[in-house]
């Protein structure tokens, strides 16, 4: 398929709460309360109970996944957690997820690129999505 | 921490039988409107015996791994410590419904920095057959 370096694939904006955290912990099995409980993530130093690391990366590659449908599959998926993001009870927080086409191979390859926002600062560094095309 | 850790290899980990509900689940919670993570209808007319998980499910098998670095008797790693630092997938397949996965950790890198120490776990995933599906790679910061 064509793609030029700088493309936008794809531009969308999740709202998370506290229930998409609850949801979260029993789906994964992950269950640190700094997740659930303000007063244990106060505990530790943090301002209020923050999404996990791997529902915000789980998160920002479903554009990619959507905007891939059946042209190819993703053979490598890496991220950097660069900030936390806080989940405020009543109004949750807004992520911005924007895919980018970084690299493209002669091999029908191309590495999709993800600026993932949180209260217009990047939560997430060097998050980069390498696909493969059929 | 322990440094002596560097380089040592666990014992894999128990099958662990991957189940359409909990793909569906594990989908919902990610927000994925991917009918190939829903559907084994749409799954199997696009190549795939049943449901297929998203790219980040892996991490359920991998959770495995990183208790039993985490349990390691001479590792000396406070959990209470631990920030999750970077996480990498690289997939051979996705996983589907039904695979029986086995995950085997390689401590792969150990560096401390200011006190800080940051450790790579490695965990490679593979299926029932023995065949590569997935490598999860974590690098964990254990604070001072």
């Amino acid at each position: 398929m064509i793609l030029s370096v700088g493309d936008v694939v794809a531009d969308h904006t999740y709202s998370l709460t506290r229930d998409s955290l609850v949801r979260y912990a029993g789906a994964s099995g992950d269950f640190n309360a700094i997740h659930y409980r303000d007063d244990v993530a106060r505990e530790v130093g943090l301002p209020g109970v923050l999404a996990h690391g791997m529902l915000t990366m789980g998160v920002a590659v479903q554009p990619v996944v959507d905007w891939l449908g059946d042209r190819g599959t993703i053979t490598e998926y890496g991220v950097r957690f660069t900030r936390p993001v806080p989940v405020d009870p009543l109004e949750g927080a807004s992520i911005t997820v924007l895919a980018t086409v970084g690299a493209v191979s002669d091999d029908d390859t191309a590495r999709i690129d993800l600026t993932v926002m949180f209260n217009s600062e990047t939560v997430l560094g060097k998050a980069q999505v390498r696909v493969a095309f059929v | 921490m322990n440094p002596d850790l560097q380089g040592r290899l666990f014992e894999p980990t128990a099958p662990y039988l991957v189940g359409r509900e909990k793909v569906r689940e594990f989908s919902r919670a990610v927000f994925s409107t991917n009918p190939l993570n829903f559907d084994p209808e749409a799954a199997r007319a696009a190549g795939y015996d049943d449901v297929v998980a998203p790219p980040t499910f892996p991490v359920v098998v991998q959770e495995a791994t990183l208790a039993q670095l985490l349990a390691e008797p001479d590792g000396g790693i406070d959990f209470s410590m631990v920030v999750h630092g970077e996480q990498r997938f690289s997939y051979t397949r996705p996983v589907v419904a039904g695979d029986e996965l086995t995950a085997t950790l390689a401590v792969t890198s150990i560096k401390t920095l200011g006190g800080n120490a940051m450790v790579t776990a490695e965990s490679t995933i593979v299926d029932a057959t023995g065949a590569h599906v997935v490598t999860a790679t974590s690098t964990l910061v254990v604070r001072a």
